[in-house]
């Protein structure tokens, strides 16, 4: 059963639409990312759960309670805030205490707790200072703490991790994640930054445009991305447009006659296929595709060398290869063989 | 390098400037405790002797006492409800958008604009109209000369709460909200704290205009009815002795306590 159910939730201002039907189950203890471009309507989707935007349409609840009409003071979401939004007139004990001051928590229990919240954080020590005299990450850590102490039913994380230099946010990540899973708590996180989302969920939520375009796990968005958007979105594709001529069959606009599994019906379509997935030189003898390319671009990024070819007039790709050892880069000019499987490219049928 | 050594003609002309700019602002203060401290009766130069004896005449100075005590009361009553007043203002200007905002922002500056003897004038009149239409006695009524303060107090406490609600960043009283706080608890502990300091400012300031304010309150007290600049004015007409300057030290002395202990909770510098 779902911890947390989202169903059929609608936010429009006016004849603006930005969160339309978006429905998620999440399951007790799991941890849910929604990924997509700034301004698909994750952060308002999450604003929703906290209670923050009363929706427009639809339903809210956690676990068998019903919070659609709640104020979000009574909802039980520990949210962690992009700002942090530490309060900077209290200690970091005062900071994380309030949560449990709010509860009506006895005092004697208050200060354990705290305690407890702070050592998980690895703050311990921390508890007299006051908000300004921490660095940026060790504010994150304090409002994690802070959402941690009450004991929420559902953890929220508004792109916790923005704020922070690379290398930290490295390290922010695995803990976060380590806690999430110890303490068991469901949570949902947002984000723009695909890495970090990759690395972090349990299953992912591509929005775009207010809308829910694909639910799943790392690979099932990475190998069956359900749509174009998808596709570009999670991983790179290169992406070939042209028809479907038949059963299995694809003519891209270059004239190009590409065999493709996935290809059913007839009519305009794109082709996606990912770049590592397209075999260089002998590597392609014996595959259903076999072109000769034309390089146009090399770049070495060290593991991955990418190459961006052209088969013809209409049609470019980009090939990414292992820098296996004794591996020279083609020059530009050059013409290559290349070549990929049947099933390896996946057909979007365009949608008029 | 010797030209980097030594400073350059523009800042010598600079802090010159500054120091008369002080000197013209210190001056007047410095006079009249000097004056404070002479021993005759008819301020001269250069002082016969010292004596302490002008401030035990104005502290057993019935009038100003008595007129201290009015001052400090119209005061505090002004500040207190131009606080309950000004804060629900300036923060319904800062995040609401409000019909004609920014003209009824600029209407709120205009008790401290408009010159004290027009704003008496009109308040007398006000006053007069408003007994005879109620029949209620408001002329010289203490209710009507803290009514009439309270004008000059909204205006600072709107103008330094507004101050100190410009970057005060509102996610943290949806963070209180999430930690399970209502609205009237953020307010209390989230929101007010952020704002101390400009309520802080607010109140002295307003405070400090009220008590120092002559020329509205003389249209509006009633007889025997003195507030300490109309009872120093009174004293005046009659006496020149350094009586006055005595009370006019006390006054700066507690002043500037008050802006000092201020001073060490909220940074005043920092608001205004």
């Amino acid at each position: 059963m779902a911890r947390l159910a989202i169903e059929h939730l609608r936010k429009s201002y006016g004849d603006v639409t930005v969160v339309d039907d978006v429905t998620i189950d999440i399951a007790e203890g799991e941890f849910l990312v929604l990924l997509g471009p700034s301004g698909c309507g994750k952060t308002t989707t999450l604003r929703m759960v906290a209670g923050f935007v009363p929706p427009s349409a639809g339903k809210i609840a956690i676990g068998p309670r019903d919070v659609t009409g709640l104020p979000p003071w009574k909802r039980n979401c520990g949210l962690v805030f992009q700002s942090y939004a530490l309060f900077p007139h209290m200690t970091v004990a005062e900071n994380v205490a309030f949560g449990l001051e709010m509860r009506k928590t006895p005092k004697a229990d208050r200060g354990p707790r705290v305690a407890e919240a702070l050592r998980l954080v690895q703050l311990t020590g921390f508890d007299t200072r006051y908000p300004r005299q921490l660095s940026g990450g060790q504010q994150q850590r304090v409002a994690l703490a802070r959402a941690l102490a009450m004991e929420p039913d559902v953890l929220l994380l508004d792109e916790p991790l923005s704020n922070l230099d690379a290398k930290l946010r490295q390290e922010v990540r695995v803990e976060i994640r380590e806690l999430q899973r110890k303490l068991g708590l469901t949570t949902i996180m947002v984000t723009h930054d695909q890495e970090e989302a990759l690395t972090m969920a349990d299953r992912l939520v591509v929005m775009e445009g207010g809308k829910v375009r694909q639910i799943g796990t790392q690979r099932e968005l990475y190998e069956k991305p359900a749509d174009r958007f998808v596709a570009g979105f999670i991983g790179r594709s290169a992406f070939v447009d042209g028809r479907i001529e038949g059963d299995g069959r694809f003519r891209s606009k270059g004239g190009l006659e590409i065999a493709c599994a996935a290809a059913t019906g007839a009519g305009p379509a794109t082709l996606a296929l990912r770049p590592e997935r397209i075999a260089v030189g002998s590597d392609a003898e014996g595959l259903a595709n076999r072109f000769s390319a034309r390089v146009e671009h090399a770049a070495y990024l060290g593991a991955l060398l990418d190459i961006h070819v052209s088969l013809s007039e209409h049609d470019r790709m980009l090939l990414q290869i292992p820098n296996r050892q004794g591996f020279v880069e083609p020059r530009p000019g050059e013409t290559i063989a290349i070549g990929w499987a049947g099933d390896a490219g996946l057909i979007y049928p365009l949608q008029s | 390098m010797t030209a980097a050594s030594r400073p350059s003609l523009g800042r010598i002309a600079l802090n010159g400037a500054a120091g008369i700019g002080l000197l013209y602002i210190l001056l007047p203060l410095i006079f009249v405790i000097w004056l404070a401290f002479f021993r005759q009766e008819i301020p001269s130069f250069p002082p016969e002797g010292y004596s302490l004896k002008w401030f035990g005449a104005a502290a057993n100075n019935k009038a100003f006492v008595s007129g201290f005590v009015l001052s400090l009361q119209v005061g505090v009553a002004a500040t207190l409800i131009g606080l309950l007043l000004g804060v629900p203002a300036a923060l319904a200007l800062v995040r609401h958008r409000i019909v004609l905002g920014p003209a009824v922002n600029t209407l709120l500056l205009l008790p401290l604009v408009m010159p004290g003897i027009v704003l008496g004038t009109a308040l007398y009149v006000f006053q007069i109209e408003t007994e005879i239409a109620t029949g209620l006695p408001v002329l010289g009524s203490l209710g009507g000369l803290v009514a009439a303060h309270t004008l000059v107090v909204v205006p600072w406490v709107v103008r330094l709460v507004t101050a100190s609600l410009v970057g005060f960043d509102r996610t943290i009283e949806e963070a209180a909200q999430n930690l399970g706080a209502g609205p009237f608890t953020t307010f209390w502990r989230v929101t007010l704290p952020s704002i101390r300091p400009g309520l802080v400012a607010g109140g002295l300031f307003g405070f400090v205009t009220s008590f120092g304010n002559l020329e509205m309150s003389l249209f509006l007290v009633g007889p025997g009815r003195t507030t300490l600049p109309i009872a120093i004015l009174q004293y005046l007409e009659w006496k020149i002795d350094p009586t006055v300057a005595a009370a006019s030290v006390i006054q700066i002395g507690l002043i500037a306590v008050a802006m000092i202990v201020t001073d060490r909770y909220v940074k005043l510098s920092r608001v205004v």
